[in-house]
């Protein structure tokens, strides 16, 4: 997969300055508390997942031209895994956390 | 090079080691459930302090945002080092891995300082279960680290005794999937564990 010259030094330097911003305005918000903590902890998740995506493209070469079919295959069904593996410990844990309440 | 022009013998050795980079693939795949799991535990066990400390008081912002440049940083020179791979410049490939090790075992003392600190203080992952979870968190992703700097000090010496054979080369672009992917579970772990926890 890695065979192809296409993403070169630019694709590496294009990460890497988006993975700096992505970043640094998390860590900003949370050293000068400049948001809400509500709002402070959307961005930082909403960063997060931009992150994720910026390492996969620039850094991983993942793409959905010369990325071999499996490997964006079991990339994705990996991705529903953790949907549900995450999603149904939360919902368990958080139902659990209600009754208990009650 | 064209397909129609290598040799069947290098044709094979090109499927072996696209066949590999699948197999590995997968295995950071499930890598990757780990992790989630991992996180969704530290999640859940976040309020679980026992009336100990909690994040706010032992995380340290400044300690956090080094490690997390240290390891970008890192990400970015061992891509230097896969062109260099490309190039076929056999010096400037060690010279790039080097100079990933240094920052990656920069990364992991920091790591490790502050455990110490922290066990130290009397929060040691038998304090609470919050400590517990966080310990199994950001000290499976530490282990996986140490294990990528063992891994560039074994590669490096195949690049320096072997040359940049194919063999080589696909383990460098395997060591390199590796070492990505322990910066994307670093992204995750300073936006859950230490950002939130400090908020």
């Amino acid at each position: 997969m890695e065979h192809e010259t296409g993403h070169g030094l630019r694709s590496y330097l294009i990460g890497f300055v988006l993975a700096v911003v992505l970043s640094a305005v998390p860590f900003w918000l949370v050293y000068t508390h400049a948001l809400p903590p509500q709002r402070t902890l959307l961005v930082i998740g909403i960063a997060a997942i931009l992150q994720v995506l910026v390492h996969l493209r620039f850094f991983l070469h993942i793409n959905f031209t010369t990325t071999p079919r499996e490997n964006v295959l079991a990339l994705v069904f990996t991705a529903l895994l953790l949907f549900i593996m995450v999603g149904g410990s939360f919902w368990i844990m958080f139902d659990l956390h209600a009754r208990m309440a009650l | 090079m064209s397909v129609a022009h290598m040799s069947a013998h290098e044709r094979e050795e090109i499927e072996t080691e696209e066949q590999r980079a699948l197999g590995f693939w997968l295995y950071l795949m499930g890598d990757a459930v780990i992790f989630a799991l991992l996180f969704a535990t530290y999640a859940i066990m976040i309020p679980g302090t026992d009336g100990g400390p909690t994040g706010k008081q032992l995380f340290e912002l400044n300690n956090a945002a080094i490690e997390t440049a240290l390891l970008l940083v890192s990400s970015m020179t061992f891509g230097f080092a896969s062109l260099q791979v490309k190039a076929g410049n056999r010096g400037a490939v060690l010279l790039w891995l080097a100079i990933t090790f240094v920052l990656g075992a920069a990364f992991v003392f920091l790591e490790v300082r502050e455990f110490a600190g922290m066990i130290a203080k009397g929060a040691g992952p038998d304090r609470s279960g919050f400590l517990s979870a966080f310990f199994t968190l950001v000290g499976t992703h530490g282990v996986h680290v140490t294990m990528g700097l063992l891994w560039i000090v074994i590669l490096g010496a195949q690049v320096a005794f072997k040359g940049l054979t194919l063999p080589v080369a696909s383990r460098l672009h395997r060591l390199g999937l590796f070492w990505h992917f322990l910066d994307i579970a670093w992204v995750g772990i300073f936006s859950i564990v230490y950002l939130p926890g400090l908020l």
